[in-house]
């Protein structure tokens, strides 16, 4: 018995768990507008995208963060740019661009093999990140969180109705960028807990999962907040006694909530909606 | 009263479209040199078909075009401004919302409180109360709570109807509110936008439901690529002007004729048949009878 509480006995354990779950929170938060927004694809898309952004920014010795967000940005940008220019559809748009940018990191990332550091970017390893880093994170999340905070209500009714935001005196375009950052900024944060590749599992599945529970966006936010936080913690604590990838624990617990979420919801699940669809036919008509 | 309706321009600031056109980025112009002026206390009917830039025009009162050449004014101010002094209120088209976003029908209503707030958005004692009236005045207090997408189709028209109410404004917006609702709701809204008539505000409501219009707008703007005519009612809204404005777009019944070939009714009985909800009934000389409010 004693023997689960070991790693609460490591400080670097602790920290471990302590970003995780943080960073699961804010993306958990995040993760109900970018569902919301239809925005999974963007979201995957600008996790690869900020890859080379990362090695360039180890390379140059300047913190990964501010690489990283600028490679995002760039990305987007190119996006929007080809989106606006040529009769081409978006998924294929945004196909191009982030696997272009993510080969890019790949490649600059295969050019230095040993370091370990930048390895993690690709995979993540939440128990290998460097007290530095760990303070990036933490910083990108609750500047987040504050964002969000401020914002967040103006971002919901733009994905909601823009043209009553615009009634409000508000900026529709604005928010988009806003998210666009938000979503960057998120991605780098997760990088190093999960790694690039399974990033957007944080920013969508809570989400989607409290889609399902909630018929309010501040019930949906606070389970998807909740779902990102505890995963993220469990996540961290499991990867001491499994010698495995902590961001695919992190992600295949997310994905297991779903499912079971997506099966026994009360209102929106599966069961629930046989269960409604019976109960409509066996109804006498009226 | 009647003195709305004798349209003074300048008087008091109302709403003023001053050569409007609207060229989008593709090079297609939507719309050329719309002008017309709409005093306060007035309910004006925006018709045309599909694709008459009816929807572009009120994009450019909304803000959300930039016009190419002319301007538009709101109670004398530029449209930004005017936006952000919460002149503007508007109530979208039906399939233009996500009835299964996570809202409930007190939050969309709050919605239209935003403007009035700083800008953490946290609602204050006025806001509330503002929100209560509203929901109050359009019947939907007891249905506060629902989600949106468990509501009936008048149900929800109401629900933006009291959202635009708690915003207040001088100018109001409504795109197509009477597709998909019920008799019983098209009355009621039809009697708030009178109330509000008289409250001295301007309702803009785009409609393709023609039948309608001579029941409840005083003003009417024909638009087909630009305004073809704006004015009071029994002036603009005879068959001539629809005719130019729909050009074949309308269907024409002209059912005597065929009434006879079937016989059950009486010769001279004017009959309209139509898929059409409230069809508008013409006389041959293309005088406006009215609409049809009775089933046969």
């Amino acid at each position: 018995m004693t023997e689960l509480l070991i790693p609460f006995e490591y400080d670097y354990m602790l920290r471990a768990m302590g970003i995780s779950a943080l960073v699961g929170a804010v993306a958990g938060l995040l993760s109900c507008y970018v569902v919301l927004k239809g925005w999974s694809l963007m979201g995957d898309a600008l996790s690869h995208a900020i890859v080379p952004g990362v090695v360039l920014a180890w390379l140059g010795g300047i913190p990964f963060a501010i690489g990283a967000f600028a490679s995002g940005m760039l990305a987007a940008l190119a996006m929007a740019g080809l989106r606006g220019r040529t009769p081409i559809r978006e998924d294929a748009v945004i196909g191009v661009v982030f696997t272009g940018f993510f080969g890019l990191g790949l490649f600059l990332l295969s050019l230095f093999p040993s370091n370990v550091r930048l390895q993690t970017i690709i995979f993540g390893n939440v128990l290998g990140i460097a007290d530095a880093d760990i303070i990036q994170m933490a910083i990108i999340a609750v500047v987040v969180a504050l964002v969000l905070g401020i914002w967040g209500r103006d971002l919901m009714l733009s994905l909601f109705d823009p043209v009553q935001l615009v009634a409000a005196g508000g900026n529709p375009s604005h928010m988009r960028v806003l998210l666009l950052m938000l979503l960057a900024a998120t991605a780098v944060a997760g990088l190093q807990a999960v790694g690039a590749i399974l990033v957007i599992g944080m920013l969508v599945t809570p989400g989607a999962t409290a889609y399902l529970l909630a018929d309010r966006f501040g019930r949906m936010a606070a389970i998807a907040t909740f779902i990102g936080a505890a995963t993220g913690l469990i996540g961290a604590y499991a990867s001491y006694f499994l010698d495995g990838s902590t961001g695919g624990s992190i992600v295949a617990l997310q994905a297991a909530i779903f499912v079971v979420v997506l099966v026994f919801a009360p209102k929106h699940g599966i069961r629930a909606s046989r269960r409604a669809a019976a109960h409509a036919v066996a109804e006498p008509v009226p | 009263m009647d003195g709305a309706l004798a349209h003074p321009i300048g008087t008091r600031a109302g709403l003023s479209v001053e050569g409007v056109s609207v060229a989008y980025p593709n090079g297609h112009l939507a719309l050329r040199d719309a002008s017309f002026t709409l005093a306060p206390g007035t309910v004006c009917g925006l018709v045309g078909v599909n694709g008459s830039g009816k929807s572009t025009l009120f994009k450019a009162i909304m803000g959300l075009v930039r016009p190419s050449a002319g301007q538009v004014r709101i109670g004398g101010e530029k449209v930004q401004a005017a936006l952000k002094r919460n002149l503007v209120a508007y109530v979208p088209q039906a399939e233009e919302v996500d009835w299964s976003f996570p809202v409930g029908v007190r939050d969309v209503v709050m919605m239209g409180r935003y403007g009035h707030m700083n800008i953490l958005r946290l609602p204050r004692t006025a806001d509330h109360q503002a929100v209560d009236a509203a929901l109050a005045r359009v019947g939907m207090a007891d249905l506060a709570e629902r989600q949106i997408g468990e509501l009936s189709g008048g149900q929800r028209k109401r629900v933006f109807l009291a959202r635009a109410l708690a915003q207040g404004g001088e100018l109001l917006l409504l795109d197509e509110p009477f597709t998909g609702v019920d008799v019983t709701t098209e009355d009621a809204i039809v009697d708030l936008l009178k109330q509000l008539r008289e409250e001295g505000r301007i309702i803009l409501v785009s409609t393709h439901n023609l039948g309608s219009v001579p029941t409840f707008c005083d003003h009417v703007v024909l638009v087909n690529r630009t305004v073809l005519a704006a004015g009071p009612t029994p002036e603009v809204f005879t068959g001539p002007n629809l005719l130019r404005a729909f050009g074949g777009a309308l269907r024409q019944h002209s059912l005597p004729e065929q009434a006879k070939a079937h016989a059950p009714l009486e010769a001279g009985h004017v009959v309209v048949l139509s898929d059409d909800e409230r069809p508008l009934v013409m006389a041959p000389d293309g005088r406006v009878l009215g609409r049809l409010t009775q089933d046969l």
